[in-house]
């Protein structure tokens, strides 16, 4: 195999790491924002669920019950965004906000409090984490030349929850579009008065649809935790939450698209750790920071219809009052 | 206690049980002080069309509210086939056999027809298996109604009345019995009127049973069998459609003679007298492509007043908006007291004021005020950039509200306090208020929507009188309203428009409601 | 019953629901100290102690007042016209760049008299710049401000990164921070401004952009409700219908209320970079800007409630610093967490309360009189 051919794989293989928690935090999002309820909270969800993973699997030693407990709690603060929007018809946007404040407080100071080590989780040993997993027969295909190549090299080799996230973009797909709860979901973010009106209740849908997105968030928690590292750091999300948010928008709101957005964001993650201090030949060092902020401004730009059009499900962010 | 209520009717239901598909009792509703429904009655035969009356705010719309579960009757019941039922939301009234089309229709636009049609009356949880089944249903409803529409076709791509066949579909695809139409004919064309009433009459030969909620006078005596009329809450009167009269009906509606008092200039004016505005092909469309404004050609003169009539939604509202400088025309021009405004030379509203053209706005709570704010802050809304409301920028607070308490004075608005919000004073005094505010500057053009609105009967002589004031100095008016008898009352001029066009322009003395009306629905047109 | 439209006297209103959110929300955090083990009187006895116990902690807890103060002004501004400036992080940080650029360039050759309001100017200016794309791209281009101020914060974030580590690093250094501005253009510390009149107080970092923030508290009140520009921000934020009406452009406003509103929030770099740090540093808004949010919910978006508030959460800062100070368990992420819980009950949750102050009113209105 060529260097650079060795070298992209390996961008590959690190962008689909890189991309699973964007990937599933963005399907978590889809269900939100699907269902007409802005959701800037992703990045506090997953945090608590990073944290209570982390934590769970110290305690318990098992990477299952950590996957639960993570999951547990970011359907928690999901509820928590449920009663403040819908029940109370309060601020989305507020209310999300409200979320990952808590969420960058609560963990550090909980953390502290159970393990003293300044808001780190202990550090797990292999088996309480979810290692990477051989796909059966991937070694025949190994001699396979471009191809075989290509799936041991990055497609095989992760562990389970990477997988999952991408089989969660089918799932999503599959859900949103081919069955009677997709349909009604799709609804209720567009015009939650027909959903009332055709005797359905918009309050019942919205609540589920954060339930999905406040378990989808969790998985994302415990990837970074107990998958990708070893331990719950403090702020350990970094901001993907809203990286994912991005990469919803950008993929106007559907499962595929949204899912390229998020390969598209993990890749550039990627390859700016890859150019750290590289010098490319007869551009000079291209800085990190800009790879790394480009996610954003791409966003911006989408958004101010200089690409395409990004257009929001109709009812989001507006409360529903159904007195007229 | 519901219990044995039941049991108690539906003993006494073996007996009318066959007769009555709907039967409200006593119905009761109130907000706060208002009595939006007094023991309201109604029986309606099954198979049958009935039609209620009722001007804007005689409390339709809460009737329909309780019917289809929005709202809960205070008091009073509701009995289905005989059967006494409690209706506390869509999904009861849905499973009580009743189907409902909203004026404003609930339906998802980026959805095709069948999907609407399926929206919560999906009966697998598979959507492929829910759609062979209702697509089944969808053409065989289609075929029995002649209630044709292409399933797969975008809600968003159809026309108005295409969608409300959807609606149809929508109820009838839930098994109603019941149908409840409420202002059906408002958005549609004359055509697609007639379309929609064919229906009607197939789902009557069905067995449907049909109500239709309307204040237009003509779709009741052409199709209904029996009426009801509602009045300020209450049901008036019962009648059967053939032994009643569209005079009849809207005495009933109005209760009183019609006999406002007669505004209308005695004097001819002297044919030299300047226009003030003079419109020449204006032209406006909305975002799909259609003329809210088609080719308007219209004059005002000095001392005159110059009513549009036509029912709400045909170009009127788009015709203030435009001669008021909020929203520029697309196409065409117009001179207004001297000055000439067009596409490429636009004149915002602030402008407009500076030129003595005032303009009291159609929907007071959305335009003519600031709910928020107190009644001293929306007195100067508009008028904040002279002296001595704001000098150098700094509000001048003293003469803002010495402002706001003389504009009370004049126009008895109550309570008399410029502290109090906007949003804490009645409709009707919230409109003198604004009436106050434009008159008292002492426009030479005045663009005025709908200027009676909501207000009480005692205070529309005053407001009438005003505007007249207002005539009589030589100021031109420009009156938009959709309530006939203000027209008549006021104009020295009408124009009729319909669809964005101007169809028809007779003078004052010689309009009378029932010309004007067939005028409004431009069947004057068609019938020649 | 349907509660939302029965008017409240103002006081239920503005006084006792927002007291009764923040206690809810003390008591949340006061139930959380008990789960990890601390006794909450304790905490709140430390709290206030550090926060007013002796004047180096007022200083302290006047100091964070400040950032508070400048976050909250600018998120309330905004909320005025109906806008949510989420990006006062970005704005401040970005405002510390326009301020350590004026003074890099010219503190060796200007007065202090001259050069500390040509920094503050800059602040302003660079705050401004920041919050005027997003405003811009709402007006014009149909981009909520929500979404596009978070990205610009992402965005600011990175772009000093680069700056700090590539170009404005003090040479010879590891760290990434530029070179300290010269001593004598400092902005006076409030210690040495008091010493001016005799008096003699401990040194924090407190300094004279306090008077600054309160100066803008003044300034802001004036302009909100006492212009014309604050009548037409005002009216668009209300009823942007009303303000088209009334010949005012709402789009104008939006672009002109987000300059205000990210000014203000520039008047953090004024009190961390020129008043404290003496140099741009990274990540110097700490967060200041997302408190603003806080602030702004808690006061109401009144410049008076925005001072209460701002000093809530000075004693909060300090308070907490204090307290991670005696109680290792606890840190100061505690405050963060209790700004969350702030937001949750004042904001998102602010009507949670009303049905029931409602129905509490509606049982004891005929014994208070009839007034209402």
């Amino acid at each position: 195999m060529p260097a650079w051919l060795a070298d992209l794989y390996a961008i590959l293989d690190a962008t689909l790491r890189l991309s699973t928690p964007l990937i599933l935090c963005a399907m978590a999002g889809l269900f939100s924002e699907r269902s007409g309820i802005v959701d800037i909270s992703l990045e506090g969800k997953m945090l608590a669920g990073a944290f209570a993973a982390g934590s769970v699997a110290a305690l318990t030693g098992s990477a299952w019950l950590a996957l639960l407990a993570a999951i547990a709690v970011s359907m928690c603060l999901a509820l928590v965004h449920g009663f403040a929007c819908i029940t109370h018809r309060g601020n989305q946007v507020v209310s999300g906000l409200a979320i990952n404040i808590l969420a960058s407080g609560l963990t550090v100071v909980v953390g502290i409090a159970m393990f003293s080590r300044g808001g780190q989780t202990p550090s797990l040993a292999s088996e309480q984490r979810f290692l990477p997993v051989d796909i059966p027969g991937v070694d025949a295909l190994a001699s396979v030349p471009v191809f075989g190549h290509f799936i041991s090299a990055v497609i095989n080799g992760h562990n389970i929850l990477v997988y999952l996230a991408l089989l969660s973009v089918f799932c999503t797909w599959w859900l949103v579009y081919r069955t009677r709860f997709g349909l009604r979901l799709r609804a209720v973010g567009e015009n939650p008065l027909a959903v009332d009106t055709a005797g359905l209740s918009v309050s019942g849908l919205r609540y589920r649809a954060l339930m999905i997105c406040g378990a989808l968030c969790g998985i994302a928690g415990a990837y970074l935790a107990i998958a990708q590292n070893a331990s719950f750091v403090r702020e350990m999300t970094a901001g993907q939450g809203y990286i994912a948010l991005a990469a919803l928008i950008f993929g106007k709101w559907r499962p595929v698209p949204a899912l390229f957005a998020c390969l598209m964001f993990g890749f550039l993650d990627a390859i700016a750790i890859r150019l750290q201090g590289v010098e490319l030949p007869g551009i000079g060092e291209v800085p990190v920071q800009l790879i790394q902020a480009l996610p954003y401004v791409l966003t911006v730009v989408l958004l101010a219809g200089f690409i395409g059009r990004a257009v929001a499900p109709k009812a989001i962010g507006t409360p529903f009052v159904k007195e007229r | 206690m519901v219990q044995s209520e039941q049991k108690v009717s539906s003993t006494h239901s073996s007996t009318s049980s066959s007769q009555f598909a709907i039967e409200l009792r006593n119905i009761s509703k109130s907000f706060g002080a208002v009595h939006a429904n007094q023991n309201i009655d109604l029986q309606v035969e099954r198979g049958t069309i009935h039609g209620i009356v009722g001007e804007n705010g005689a409390g339709k719309s809460t009737l329909m509210s309780i019917l289809y579960g929005f709202y809960q009757a205070d008091s009073g019941s509701i009995h289905i086939n005989g059967n006494h039922i409690q209706i506390n939301s869509s999904r009861e009234a849905i499973d009580a056999g009743i189907g409902m089309v909203h004026q404003h229709f609930m339906l998802v636009d980026t959805f095709s027809v069948l999907e609407n049609v399926m929206l919560g009356a999906e009966e697998h949880s598979l959507l492929k298996h829910s759609a062979i089944d209702a697509r089944k249903e969808l053409q065989r409803l289609s075929d029995t109604y002649q209630l044709s529409v292409n399933p797969d076709s975008l809600v968003e791509n159809l026309q108005v009345g295409e969608q409300q066949r959807t609606e149809i579909l929508k109820a009838l695809y839930r098994k109603a019995e019941i149908l409840i139409l409420d202002e059906p004919t408002g958005v549609l064309t004359p055509q697609e009127a007639d379309q929609l009433f064919a229906v009607l009459q197939a789902l009557k030969e069905q067995g449907v049973t049909v109500i239709l909620i309307t204040h237009k006078l003509r779709e009741i005596m052409d199709i209904t069998d029996t009426v009801s009329v509602l009045r300020q809450g209450q049901m008036v009167s019962h009648l059967n459609t053939a032994d009643t009269s569209m005079q009849a009906l809207a005495e009933l509606m109005v209760g009183r003679k019609l006999d406002t008092q007669n505004h209308q200039r005695v004097d001819a004016l002297p044919s030299e007298t300047p226009n003030r505005i003079e419109v020449f092909d204006l032209c406006l469309r909305n975002a799909a492509g259609q003329y809210r404004l088609d080719h308007i050609n219209l004059n005002v003169k000095s001392g005159e007043i110059v009513g549009v009539a036509g029912v709400a939604g045909n170009g009127q509202s788009a015709l203030l908006e435009v001669l008021a400088g909020i929203v520029p025309p697309e196409s065409g021009r117009f001179i207004i007291n001297g000055r000439e405004v067009s596409v490429s030379d636009p004149v915002d509203p602030r402008q407009m004021r500076q030129m003595r053209v005032n303009h009291v706005p159609e929907d007071r709570l959305k335009l003519g005020l600031v709910k928020a704010f107190t009644a001293a802050e929306s007195s100067v809304l508009g008028y904040l950039h002279q002296d001595k409301f704001s000098w150098r920028g700094l509000l001048q607070l003293s003469s803002i509200k010495a402002m706001c308490r003389r504009l009370m004075d004049s126009f008895d608005v109550r309570p008399g306090n410029p502290n109090l919000k906007s949003a804490s004073f009645s409709g009707g005094n919230q409109q003198k208020l604004i009436l106050a505010r434009e008159l008292d500057k002492k426009p030479e053009v005045l663009l005025v929507g709908q200027p009676t609105r909501g207000v009480d009967i005692g205070a529309i002589e005053l407001i009438h009188q005003k505007i007249v004031d207002m005539r009589d100095e030589g100021c031109a008016i420009l009156l938009v309203s959709v309530e006939l008898d203000e027209i008549l009352a006021l104009s020295d001029r009408i124009v009729v428009m319909f669809e964005g066009r101007i169809v028809a322009e007779v003078t004052g003395s010689e309009a009378d409601k029932t010309t004007l009306g067939l005028m409004m629905a431009n069947a004057h047109e068609r019938a020649a | 019953m349907n509660t939302s439209n029965i008017t409240l006297p103002a006081w239920l209103d503005i006084v006792i629901i927002p007291l009764l959110n923040i206690a809810l929300a003390l008591l949340c955090a006061g139930f959380i100290l008990l789960l990890i083990g601390v006794n909450p009187v304790e905490a709140v006895g430390i709290m206030l102690n550090g926060a007013f116990g002796y004047d180096e902690g007022v200083g302290y807890t006047l100091y964070y007042t400040t950032n508070f103060i400048f976050t909250g002004l600018a998120v309330a501004v905004a909320f005025h016209a109906n806008l949510f400036n989420i990006g006062g992080e970005g704005q401040a940080y970005i405002a510390g760049l326009g301020a350590a650029l004026v003074f890099l360039a010219f503190d060796s050759s200007l007065p202090a008299l001259i050069l500390i309001p040509f920094g503050i100017l800059a602040s302003a200016l660079f705050g401004a710049l920041w919050a005027f794309i997003p405003g811009f791209l709402q007006a014009y281009r149909g981009s909520h401000v929500v979404i596009t101020t978070i990205m610009f914060n992402f965005i600011a974030s990175a772009l000093m990164v680069y700056l700090l580590v590539n170009i404005l690093i003090k040479p010879g250094q590891m760290s990434p921070e530029t070179r300290y501005f010269e001593v004598t253009t400092w902005l006076p510390k409030m210690h040495e401004f008091v010493a001016l009149f005799g008096y003699n107080i401990t040194k924090t970092p407190l300094n004279l952009s306090f008077f600054l923030a309160l100066l803008c508290c003044v300034l802001v009140w004036i302009y909100i409700w006492r212009t014309r520009w604050g009548y037409e921000l005002r009216t668009a934020g209300f009823s942007e219908t009303a303000a088209l009406y009334a010949g005012i452009q709402p789009k104008r406003v939006v672009v002109i209320t987000m300059c205000l509103s990210g000014a203000l929030a520039g008047g953090v770099a004024v009190n961390e970079i020129m008043g404290v740090n003496h140099r741009l540093i990274m990540n110097f808004p700490a967060g200041y800007g997302f408190t603003g949010i806080a602030v702004s919910l808690m006061g109401r978006n009144h410049p008076v409630g925005i001072i209460m508030a701002s000093l809530l959460f000075g004693v909060l800062y300090q308070g907490g610093a204090e307290l991670a100070f005696e109680i290792p368990l606890i840190t100061r992420e505690l405050v963060v967490a209790i700004q969350g819980l702030i937001i949750l009950f004042c904001g998102a949750l602010a009507l949670m309360l009303r049905p029931l102050v409602v129905r509490a009113y509606l049982v004891f209105r005929p014994v208070t009189g009839g007034h209402a």
